[in-house]
């Protein structure tokens, strides 16, 4: 799951232990119990979630408070189609990137053109759009949402228990991890990096940044998407409280915390953020207010250590 | 009731609306105009406010009652407010004004954050009521529409602070400096003005005028909650952007619009859509004028 390459110098020491925690990831379920699977399948929930964001916020630079809207556009249209319309889950696949594609392309045309800072309250105001939509309409389900999805067939396997939930999101995991990293090391991604850090120049070297700004936030729009497909039929029901603000303000927390724009650090991150309120729901205290500390934590970080805790080495870059 | 006392009777709770949202618009346009922030945690400023002067208000209560105790608790809650904004600001934005906008606009998030959680522990998640003894229902009639005195104070209140606001900005020294390092802060150095120092009092008059605002709400509503100040922000925003961000009669104007505008749909529309209807403005307003209705064509310099 985790990939140390950058850290290391040696030229086989980093894929060694890509291979080495894979094997580890996958020998996994024959040694631990149901809890363990769950609470890392909620790990790798978020990372999927953390590495769909990393591509709008570590990558573009672009600040996006509504990622919870683009999972939950999946999660309803997987949903919706599955239950009003008996779809295949398999096939309400494609449905999803197409309507999460759209959405991005209603949400970002308009605002990526501007200055980048007000996507921040557009998406935040779109998220409540999708939001209160949810709550309102009676296909969606209103206030209660939708229960009782199907589970899905693989190989005319029913996937049920914990242990296929495991796979099935460790799949999903390697799947973004490969796609981050193509995305990263393209021409694409070097156009991306060059608007994060400086959207100006980028411009006048002549990459078309409002083009490459959508092309991010699409990318990032489909991966929650595909996500939120996901988390409707490994829970079997969803309703609006699961994509309030707090959820995109966890993502956000992670991807930033973590360190934007490299990968193990994002997967650090929010496996931190899934892990976390296991340990401490008996505390009392911390448990209330651990959103305080992480609020106190990102003014620090940001004032300390503005990269994250586990950052992107730049490459060939002159300071 | 006539069709033309229901659309009046709207008009009125428009505007009541529409001033809270034109309060708090003013302090997210100022921040925004001087260094390019928006400053998230307006809203929970906002909510502080209204924390305050409903603590103040309640100390008081042995001393004084009705309107003067009013008074004195948003003054209080302002005092409170100017200074939380200014710690916000030295502490959090200061340090990272020369950084990426992103890392400021991050650090934002985090003050609200803050702000927020503090909040919600203190007042354990549960909302808090608040009785001014103020007759809600004494006021003028006409014909079938009611105008309250409560509603009468409240609109004189915002106009008159909206009005000192624009003396203040448009006619004195310290105005002046403000407008000046919207345009050009380093110029403003080579010409002696003490940036910090005015940025410092931009943030303390912003987050005094939601203080106000938050004050005001909560003599008006008669409760307040941890998360009040979530969707005003939003609003506010984008109350801020139909008039012009940067722009305060801007401010003003789109405050006082987006309030009609929401009573309106209010009316059209079944309330639980009336919050997708105003952020559905938002992005129509963006698609179709970017720079709001009093916003200059924002010219990108290097």
């Amino acid at each position: 799951m985790i990939k140390a390459k950058e850290m290391m110098n040696s030229k086989w020491l980093g894929p060694g232990m890509l291979l080495g925690l894979l094997a580890a990831m996958l020998a996994l379920p024959l040694f631990s119990n149901d809890y363990v699977l769950i609470v890392l399948w909620n790990g790798m929930f978020y990372a999927l979630l953390a590495l769909g964001l990393n591509i709008i916020v570590g990558y573009c630079g672009l600040c996006d408070l509504g990622y919870a809207a683009k999972f939950a556009i999946g999660a309803y249209t997987t949903g919706i189609l599955m239950k009003s319309f008996g779809w295949n889950f398999w096939l309400t696949l494609p449905m999803v990137v197409l309507v999460s594609l759209l959405a991005a392309i209603l949400v970002g045309a308009p605002t990526l053109k501007l200055r980048s800072d007000y996507l921040a309250i557009v998406t935040l105001g779109f998220a409540e759009i999708v939001r209160i939509t949810a709550r309102n309409l009676d296909i969606t389900g209103s206030a209660s949402g939708l229960n009782a999805i199907a589970r899905p067939e693989l190989f005319g396997l029913r996937l049920t228990k914990s242990i296929h939930w495991y796979y099935v999101f460790l799949v999903l995991v390697i799947l973004f991890v490969f796609i981050s990293h193509r995305v990263r090391s393209s021409r694409f991604g070097r156009a991306l990096a060059y608007i994060r850090e400086d959207e100006d120049a980028a411009r006048a070297m002549g990459v078309n940044t409002t083009r490459y700004k959508l092309y991010a936030y699409m990318i990032g729009a489909v991966l929650g998407g595909v996500t939120g497909s996901f988390f409707a039929v490994r829970m079997t029901a969803i309703s609006p409280q699961s994509f309030d603000f707090t959820q995109s303000a966890n993502i956000l927390l992670a991807v930033i915390l973590g360190g934007m724009g490299k990968i193990p650090g994002v997967i650090a991150g929010a496996v931190f953020f899934a892990v976390f309120p296991e340990i401490f729901r008996d505390v009392p205290f911390i448990g209330d207010a651990r959103m305080l500390f992480f609020g106190i934590l990102l003014v620090v970080v940001m004032i300390v250590r503005p990269q994250g805790f586990w950052p992107e080495r730049k490459r060939g870059a002159l300071k | 009731m006539s069709t033309w006392e229901l659309i009046l009777q709207q008009g009125v709770n428009g505007l009541i609306l529409g001033s809270f949202y034109a309060l708090v618009a003013l302090g997210y346009s100022m921040v925004y105009g001087i260094i390019k922030l928006l400053n998230f945690a307006h809203g929970d400023i906002y909510m502080t406010g209204a924390f305050v002067c409903l603590s103040v208000f309640g100390a008081l209560s042995r001393f004084l009652s009705g309107w003067p105790a009013v008074a004195c608790s948003i003054v209080a809650a302002m005092f409170l407010a100017a200074a939380l904004g200014f710690l916000a600001q030295r502490f959090a934005y200061r340090p990272l004004l020369g950084a990426p906008r992103l890392s400021l606009l991050i650090t934002a998030i985090g003050v609200s954050l803050v702000i927020y959680n503090t909040v919600m522990v203190i007042t354990n998640s549960q909302p808090l009521f608040f009785s001014s003894g103020l007759d809600s229902s004494a006021g003028i009639k006409i014909g079938g529409l009611t105008v309250t005195y409560i509603q009468m104070v409240l609109l004189a209140v915002s106009a008159l602070v909206m009005l000192g606001l624009s003396l203040f900005i448009g006619h004195t020294k310290t105005g002046r400096a403000m407008r000046a390092i919207a345009l050009d802060q380093d110029t403003c150095r080579l010409m002696g003005i003490n940036v910090n120092k005015v940025i410092g009092l931009t943030f303390m008059l912003g987050s005094a005028l939601a203080a106000i605002a938050g004050g005001l709400a909560c003599v008006y509503y008669g409760n307040v909650q941890y998360n009040m100040g979530y969707t005003i922000g939003i609003k506010a925003f984008t109350a801020a952007v139909i008039g012009g961000i940067g722009s305060i009669p801007g401010a003003m104007l789109g405050g006082l619009l987006l309030g009609l505008l929401e009573a309106t749909g209010t009316q059209l529309l079944d309330s639980s859509w009336k919050d997708v209807f105003a952020f559905g403005i938002l992005i129509l307003m963006l698609i179709v004028r970017p720079n709001g209705l009093l916003g200059k064509t924002e010219i990108e310099r290097m």
